[in-house]
């Protein structure tokens, strides 16, 4: 009746799981208790569950992606720990079994779950803004993505409460992850939890492009949009364009294992290479995928706090679009040693050095925009003169891999593990936290306290090189990647250092929850009142803070790139006396049905509960087509309703006629 | 009225709204009976051609020629059925397709170059397939 | 007025595609270069808008075949001491099927052609005609697929046919869905008439079918042609 799922799947034997699980169920308890007895129930469902609205959408992706950062850092803390302790007659405290798992995890819940989150949570709040846009082009399917991705979260962290996880990395390679090798559920939950999240990532590409080429405002031509826009239209085309073969290879594994199929295995033609090679064609670009956003989210920052406009705005356009093709080119330097052969190697290694080019000439770009400005030390300005700093010496060390004859000696050693972590702290997190603290106030109408920023910056910034830089050494010095357990005496001070560091990040994610306490706290002196604290030059800077559900009363007609710096050097007047009536989505409950559906449907398959999974499928179709023949889609804002709140805002003036 | 007069007058207003509408949907994509029956009879003619060839084992039944149809075929489609052109309404999903057939043929043309690099180095005497 | 000014509701208007003219326009009537800052009633094409989205996710749809079309090519010849494709393929039905499919994508523009002309029922009848002719290519394909199960060349017995029945059924279900969408939107159209939403998801439908018939051409001859012919 119930597949393969009994009670014995709760691990009971296992007191740190049990420990975690406690945790996790205490909290989601407070939650839940806290709603109920504040009353928020309703509330919460027709405002926030169900919101169409891109800012709400886009709030509810950074807060899963920061509660999901807790859940990989813990992760992240427990292999750091291991490892220094686990030396000679050592062996630690978690057996491989569970360590496994664990790195896992952290690679799992790291880049699905907390880095894709953090930059589609991003775009969601601030994309629409700056190019004069009042939603994103399907609003439904937006939030049916950020409800699959939820869907996708929620498996993986009930992964931990009744059954086990995977034990394959991040990427699940075959044989390894095939029944053969790997016959209990934990691959399962992977797959699932990945492809379920991974459609509604495909949707919000779509969603994103569409939104970008058609609903820009009047006279905002390609050339003139804001470099975050840029950055985000070439994101999503990869996303759209490499997703489906995530989706494919998944399958392709489920069939393997689901169905006796031979794709992967090591009999009757099966060929795990193959695996290799169509999961690293989706697994490059993801990597790009989660950096370029960031880059446009620099190129933001930089100009706006050195009172400058952005030094070679062509020539980082190009170079966005030159990495978002080179990276379609360079998917071979994952598996340079699988046996490919010196040509094919040469011709890989050739391209992944070639994309280096153009994010120098970004580098060279910002650091030519700061040159002469009057540069302003804010807390987004560190994180992002942090990273100029962290992710050049990341890139170099990955120039340094794209070497084969190089790479043949620091594949999968820990060499490459504080490669992929300098680009990807130094890059990627360090560019969300940047991106939070320059868009908090437009996204919640209050700053975030600039003192715990900093505080928290340092501590990011000290504890990345304190746990990483051991790596590098370790990885020239032999040590292998994903190790419970070691003999070599010379590693292990090392290792001790690296948990350091870990230590350090770990004080500067305690001042970021401390930040969040406190501006919550102070919001009334934090409070944005004019729309524009920063002097910013796109147009969500010309909004009131926080944006109103309609986002613009008035669509503005731009003259020029940085069209709000050039509104307020024409001295336009963004007041107005006459309002008409607001176009709106309504808010619908189908898209978190039909993800619940789904998630039911993925639990099912995960313990081949057959006919629930059939149950949740066709509960999912049903959804659907009810929602085909639900006609209230849309309402209006009156004008009266626009007058009050553009009013609240100080934006209306008396009828001058 | 009053506002045309007011800016004859010499006082135009400093920020002026203007009511500004986008044209009608426009009417039918270049979608007629012609192009779905000129379209249908090439597609058949394209489709017979090629299982003629391989049905009687003709020496032109090889793989470029297959290979070849096909495409023409595609394209048959793409212009007759989807009316994909150079218009600037289709503009878009031109350029859209022309990046997917890119990305198509990086994602097929690359995997069985490495596959096939892999198998020579890898799996010596095992048989390599259908791959051209 | 000038050519590009009209008069609208009592107010001047810019037509359609001014905007950037806006200041030219407006010399005519010795406006102020600075007059038009704002937009108050700014509509985006929405059918344009979906059909680009729908669009954007059929070349989604293409780029997954094409990660099942290059695991084909890679693993045809694996048929580990199993039958091949040119021992199994039968092109006489395999041809019957495409023409099953080509004509239903031909019905398919018929009905377009009907919905653009307003024609209700001309557009649902067309449809009907694309709907069993799509039913009957799915069966044949169920049908090809039972047979191969049946004589032991099902997809668990080497690489090369888990490809091939993973590849071709992936065509298929797409097909499936989309029997049932055309199921779910002649029931719309009966029940609304051809209303502009009705006619846009008609058009996404249209497209769909199209497509997949694209696919198809990729598959018999990437698969059965290529697959006898060596």
């Amino acid at each position: 009746m119930l597949g393969k799922l009994t009670l014995s799947a709760i691990p009971y034997t296992n007191p740190i799981v049990m420990g975690a699980v406690a945790f996790m169920v205490l909290g989601a308890i407070a939650v839940l208790g806290l709603v109920t007895f504040l009353g928020k129930w309703k509330y919460l469902w027709t405002e926030w569950l169900t919101s169409v609205d891109h800012k709400r959408i886009g709030i509810m992706y950074l807060i899963l992606g920061g509660v999901m950062l807790l859940r990989g850092f813990a992760d992240a803390i427990m292999m750091r720990s291991q490892q220094a302790l686990a030396y000679g007659h050592s062996m630690g405290y978690l057996p491989p079994e569970h360590f496994d798992q664990v790195f896992s995890a952290h690679g799992t819940i790291m880049i699905f779950f907390m880095a894709m989150p953090m930059v589609i949570g991003l775009m969601n709040c601030v994309l629409p803004l700056q190019i004069g846009a009042r939603d994103v082009a399907f609003p439904f399917l937006n939030n049916l993505s950020l409800w699959l991705t939820v869907a996708g979260a929620i498996l993986i962290n009930v992964s931990l409460a009744i059954g086990n996880f995977s034990r394959t990395g991040w990427l699940a390679y075959p044989p390894l992850s095939e029944l053969h090798f790997s016959p209990g559920v934990g691959v399962d939950y992977w797959i699932w939890a990945l492809q379920v999240s991974g459609i509604g990532t495909t949707l919000s590409g779509v969603n994103f492009i569409a939104t970008i080429l058609k609903m820009r405002a009047p006279g905002m031509t390609l050339m003139r949009m804001p470099v975050f826009t840029w950055a985000a239209l070439c994101t999503n085309i990869l996303i759209v364009a490499v997703f489906p073969i995530l989706t494919v290879t998944l399958a392709l594994l489920t069939m393997d294992r689901y169905l006796g199929m031979h794709f992967f295995t090591n009999s009757l033609g099966g060929d795990p290479m193959m695996y290799l090679n169509l999961i690293w064609i989706w697994g490059h670009p993801e990597v790009y995928i989660l950096i370029l956003p960031l880059f446009g989210v620099y190129s933001e920052i930089v100009p706006t706090f050195s009172g400058k406009p952005l030094f070679g705005y062509t020539s980082m356009v190009y170079a966005t679009m030159a990495i978002a093709l080179l990276s379609m080119l360079v998917w071979l330097h994952h598996f340079f040693t699988m046996g490919n052969g010196g040509d094919v190697n040469a011709f890989f290694g050739i391209t992944t050095m070639i994309i280096a080019v153009p994010t120098g000439v970004k580098i060279f770009n910002w650091l030519f925009t700061m040159y002469r400005g009057r540069i302003r030390f804010t807390t987004p300005m560190l994180w992002t003169i942090g990273f100029m700093i962290t992710f050049t010496v990341g890139g170099m060390t990955g120039v340094l891999l794209s070497e084969p004859p190089a790479d043949f000696v620091l594949h999968n050693s820990l060499f490459l593990v504080a490669h992929f972590h300098n680009v990807i702290i130094g890059g990627v997190v360090f560019g969300v936290f940047a991106g939070l603290s320059y868009w908090a106030p437009k996204i919640f109408g209050f700053a975030l306290d600039e003192r715990l920023g900093k505080w928290a910056f340092w501590c990011w910034f000290i504890g990345f090189y304190v746990a990483f830089m051991p790596l590098y050494i370790l990885g020239l010095m032999g040590a292998t990647r994903r190790l419970d357990h070691y003999d070599v005496a010379a590693w292990h001070p090392l290792f001790i250092v690296a948990a350091a560091g870990a230590v350090i990040i770990f004080c500067g994610i305690l001042f970021q929850l401390a930040q969040v306490a406190v501006s919550i706290a102070h919001r009334e002196q934090l409070r944005d009142s004019t729309g524009d604290p920063w002097h910013g030059r796109t147009l969500e800077w010309s909004l009131p803070s926080p944006a109103p559900a309609y986002n613009f009363a008035r669509i503005p007609v731009v003259r020029d790139r940085d069209a709000f710096w050039d509104m307020k050097q024409r001295g336009v007047d963004l007041s107005a006396s006459t309002f008409v009536p607001i176009h709106m989505p309504r808010n619908k409950g189908a898209g978190i049905i039909m993800a619940g559906f789904a998630l039911v449907t993925a639990f099912s398959m995960v313990w081949h509960i057959w006919w629930l999974a059939v149950a949740g499928l066709a509960g999912v179709l049903v959804t659907l087509i009810r929602h085909n023949f639900d006609d209230d889609r849309d309402f209006h804002i009156g004008a009266e309703e626009v007058r009050r709140v553009e009013g609240l805002h100080g934006r209306v003036h008396a009828r001058s006629m | 009225m009053n506002v045309a007069n007011e800016a004859v007058a010499g006082h135009a207003p400093h920020a002026r709204v203007v009511h500004i509408e986008h044209g009608a949907h426009a009417a039918a994509h270049g979608a007629t009976h012609k192009q779905y029956i000129v379209g249908f009879l090439l597609a058949i003619a394209l489709t017979v051609v090629p299982f003629a060839l391989v049905m009687t084992h003709s020496v032109a039944g090889t793989p470029l020629f297959i290979a070849g149809f096909a495409v023409a075929q595609i394209l048959v489609h793409v212009l007759y059925f989807l009316h994909v052109n150079g218009s600037e309404q289709q503009r878009w999903n031109l350029t859209a397709l022309i990046y997917t057939a890119i990305v198509v043929g990086i994602v097929m043309g690359g995997s069985i170059w490495i596959m096939h690099h892999l198998y020579i180095n890898m799996m010596p005497g095992m048989m390599h397939g259908s791959m051209d | 007025m000038s050519e590009s000014i009209v008069m609208h509701d009592g107010a001047l208007a810019l037509k359609p595609g001014y905007v950037d003219h806006a200041a030219d326009a407006l010399r005519d009537l010795r406006w102020s270069r600075d007059a038009i800052d704002f937009q108050v009633e700014h509509h985006h094409d929405v059918a344009a808008t979906a059909q680009l989205g729908f669009w954007l996710y059929l070349m989604s749809d293409c780029l997954l075949f094409s990660g099942l079309f290059a695991t084909y090519s890679v693993l045809s010849g694996h048929t580990a001491g199993g039958p091949s494709g040119q021992s199994l393929f039968e092109l006489p039905y395999v041809l019957v099927e495409t023409m099953f499919l080509l004509v239903s994508s031909f019905t398919c523009g018929l009905a377009t052609l009907a919905m653009g002309s307003g024609r209700r029922n001309a557009t649902v009848g067309w449809l009907a005609l694309t709907f069993l002719l799509g039913l009957g290519f799915v069966g044949m394909e169920v049908h090809e697929f039972a047979h191969l199960i049946a004589i032991g060349a099902g997809p668990s017995h080497s690489a090369f046919l888990s490809s091939f029945f993973t590849l071709v059924a992936t065509h298929g279900l797409h097909v499936t869905c989309g029997l049932i969408w055309m199921a779910v939107m002649m029931a719309t159209v009966l029940k609304k008439g051809l209303t502009p939403s009705t006619q846009s998801r008609l058009n996404c439908l249209s497209l769909f079918w199209h497509f997949l018939d694209i696919i198809w051409v990729g598959v018999f001859s990437l698969v059965y042609l290529f697959g006898v012919a060596h």
